[in-house]
């Protein structure tokens, strides 16, 4: 039977498109759909509330040139690189590697305790950690000043701070159980072979088992870069405060639209965000095709 | 394989034509749409929770009205359902809630909103008139609007329509812990008259008490219109300004500046806890510290009498409320230079109810607004919890055995002023805030008030409409 004009694979036209098209649909509804939206709220003045919210009038590239000269958004664009690095990139990604790398010649019942541990951070609900850590970090009858002695209000003093350590401790369990199996497909024979040949722990680490994570490493630095740069969970404990100082760009979007009400200027800025996602997207799948020696 | 650029196009085309026919837009209202129904339901929902924020108003339309409305309806001949849908937040973050309720037209029949949010709500078409909603005929046979003095019926009027019932209204005063200050050699009745007296008072509880945070005044954003209605607003009517008078807002004028000269004065002198005003939960630690003896001197709303300190049900008790916190009239900067030459100044507002215009039982919902509103329904609801109502005929009864009542209504509402009713107001407030906010972390009065000019213009379209200088 002579495939069809176009086809490859011997489906023909329509019978292709009928088996992409449920994708199609749903990538269209829940894609497309509210990405045109945003572009189009971005071209308005509409807003939660008053006038603008029954008649929005189209305002053209406004709302771009402003978020392009406002001070407010290169703020919480700087304080969500800062975040970025500090906690997924540095924070999760090394102390994803170092436990992952610690335990796996540890005894299988502290191994799992371990594990068990760090995945409770992970999957417990957003709202449920940030209330314990509202409480750990407390001026007043917080745990850590009861511990530490003194009375500092960790949230307001050290806000950047205060959520990066916390997004480490919560998202650290993904870079771990990654690396986790990552580490597994280190030939034995290579770990052998570097015993035998007198290398040290740390030279096995850097000659023999780093160069093998590189691709792992790449895959889990996009995964967890994109997830940080986009997670909200900051705003349970700092609401942005105190003064801006612990804004990222998603409270940033929030307080400007729920809270400011200005919804068409924060379209304008996730449009923003959504092309400086996709761009952080193409950056990394690029750097992961170039060959790795391996 | 080839490529249709044109399908794509097509269907980009037609989704960014519905998305536009969706924003905005405009319908009739059927004011007698189920007005003969046997069976309905209705929700009411308040910022109120039992337990928590506002609880007696909460356990008053749990346990007093939803029954007794029910009741009467079944002597009518109709079953009625009426649910509560119960809240706790913070005042900006209940109001995002019901903007986000009637915007998608879903939510509760009945909505407790604050006064000062009928303007923007009404502008995007969220609430509206009751005469569109119910019929002309059908308001105005209510009796219980002679009760509604007019000042306080204006809460809930934007252009001259009636767009829901008042709660009430209420006022400022100075709080003070009398044991605090007693120990700072001062007298059980204070009263300050000018700003310069409550700063010495502070200096003197500081210099006495260490550990006592000896003035504690509004400020920031995460606060949102306390800051306004219980620092910014009082100061600046104390300089004889108000926000908004002879078509202009006030800017960077001289008045502006020595409002956030005194947070300067406050919070960089060592007066204040600008740790406590940066904090996201800043009110209500604000609250505890004084239920716990740790602040002096607190601006607040009559709110904080009835609510916050109450020895029963409040969220921050006092068992000792009514011996040990004292309240005193807030002091314009110096005699005679406040608001219409006053000595004295305050600022009051006021919460009340709306209809959701997408209710499905427009008639049933007023009945059950009037019947929250009746005489009866109003003493059952300041039983156990008096405040100033918005009606005449009750006040003349509770006031006789509340001190802090009695003296707003007696002393404070003479020399009280309002916020302006329009729709840009909100912003202006949340500049406001964010003046404050610079001062307390560290900015001068005179960057921030320059820094507040300009984002005022940009709010209220234009420096032609901003007083400065």
């Amino acid at each position: 039977m002579p495939a069809a004009e176009g086809s490859s694979s011997g489906l023909g036209r329509w019978h292709a498109v009928g088996f992409v098209a449920p994708a199609f649909a749903l990538i269209g509804v829940f894609l497309v759909f509210p990405a045109l939206w945003t572009l189009y709220i971005g071209l308005t003045n509409y807003r939660l509330t008053g006038a603008a919210a029954r008649q929005p009038e189209i305002v053209g590239l406004d709302n771009y040139t402003r978020a392009l000269s406002d001070p407010t958004f290169y703020n919480s664009l700087w304080l969500t690189l800062l975040f970025v690095l500090g906690s997924a990139v540095i924070g999760q990604n090394v102390l994803g590697f170092l436990l992952a790398y610690s335990l796996r010649a540890t005894a299988p019942a502290l191994r799992r305790v371990v594990q068990a541990l760090v995945l409770l951070a992970w999957v417990l609900p957003s709202s449920v950690v940030a209330f314990l850590w509202i409480a750990m970090l407390d001026r007043d009858a917080g745990t850590v000043n009861a511990v530490l002695g003194g009375s500092t209000a960790w949230l307001v003093e050290y806000p950047m701070a205060a959520i990066i350590v916390f997004n480490t401790w919560r998202g650290t369990a993904f870079s771990m159980m990654l690396y986790g199996a990552a580490l597994t497909s280190v030939p034995p024979s290579h770990l052998e072979t570097a015993r035998l040949a007198g290398s040290g722990s740390w030279q096995t680490l850097r000659d023999v088992v780093l160069p093998h994570m590189r691709r792992y490493a790449l895959t889990n630095t996009l995964i967890i870069t994109l997830w940080t740069f986009n997670d909200f969970t900051p705003f349970l404990l700092t609401a942005g405060g105190p003064n801006r100082e612990s804004e990222v760009v998603p409270v940033y979007i929030y307080n400007t639209a729920i809270v400011g009400g200005e919804m068409g200027y924060s379209g304008a800025v996730s449009l923003i965000v959504l092309l400086i996602n996709l761009l952080l997207a193409l950056v990394y799948l690029r750097a992961a095709k170039v060959r790795v020696p391996s | 394989m080839r490529r249709h650029p044109l399908p794509v196009l097509a269907a980009a085309a037609l989704v960014l034509a519905t998305t536009t026919a969706c924003l905005g837009g405009e319908d009739k209202q059927d004011t007698t749409r189920n007005a003969d129904a046997k069976e309905f339901t209705l929700t009411i929902a308040a910022n109120a929770i039992a337990g928590g924020k506002n609880a007696a108003s909460a356990e008053w339309i749990e346990n007093w009205v939803i029954p007794k409305f029910v009741e009467a309806q079944k002597a009518k001949g109709r079953t009625a359902k009426v649910e509560f849908q119960p809240s706790g937040a913070g005042d900006e973050d209940y109001k995002s809630k019901v903007a986000l309720d009637l915007k998608t037209g879903s939510g509760a029949d009945l909505y407790s909103i604050d006064g000062i949010w009928v303007g923007e709500f009404a502008d995007a078409g969220y609430i509206k008139p009751l005469d569109d909603m119910v019929g002309a005929d059908a308001v105005n046979a209510w009796d219980g609007w002679g009760q509604i003095p007019k000042p306080v019926q204006g809460n809930f009027t934007y252009k001259g329509k009636r767009y829901g019932v008042p709660e009430g209204t209420d006022g400022r005063v100075l709080y003070f812990n009398r044991t605090l200050l007693a120990k700072a050699g001062l007298p059980r009745d204070w009263q300050p008259k000018s700003w310069d007296e409550v700063l010495a008072a502070g200096q003197a509880v500081k210099s006495s008490q260490p550990g006592v945070t000896p003035i504690q005044l509004n400020a920031g954003t995460a606060m949102g219109e306390a800051t306004t209605m219980q620092g910014v607003l009082p100061l600046l009517v104390g300089t004889g300004q108000q926000i908004w008078a002879d078509g202009k807002w006030q800017g960077n004028t001289a008045a502006m500046r020595d409002v956030l000269g005194l947070y300067q004065k406050i919070y960089g002198g060592g007066l204040g806890d600008p740790v406590l005003q940066q904090d996201a939960k800043g009110r209500d630690k604000s609250f505890q510290a004084f239920a716990a003896g740790k602040i002096a001197i607190l601006l607040e709303g009559d709110y904080f009498w009835r609510s916050v300190v109450e020895p029963a049900k409040g969220i921050a008790k006092m068992p000792d409320r009514n011996e040990n916190v004292g309240y005193a009239l807030i002091p314009a900067i110096r005699p005679g230079a406040g608001v219409r030459g006053q000595n004295f100044v305050s600022m009051s507002g006021g919460g009340g109810r709306v209809l959701n215009p997408a209710t499905k039982y427009p008639r049933q919902a007023w009945e059950l607004m009037q019947f929250m509103n009746s005489k009866e329904a109003t003493i059952a609801q300041v039983g156990s919890a008096p405040r100033l109502t918005q009606r005449q005929d009750v006040n003349d009864e509770i006031l006789k055995t509340d001190p802090l009542l009695a003296f707003i209504a007696q002393k404070v509402l003479p020399l009280t002023a309002f916020r302006p009713g329009f729709a840009e107001y909100p912003q202006v407030s949340q500049a406001l805030q964010q003046a404050t906010q610079d001062v307390v972390a560290g900015t001068s009065p005179a960057d921030a008030a320059g820094a507040y000019q300009k984002k005022v213009e940009s709010v209220v379209g234009g420096a032609d409409k901003v007083a400065s200088g």
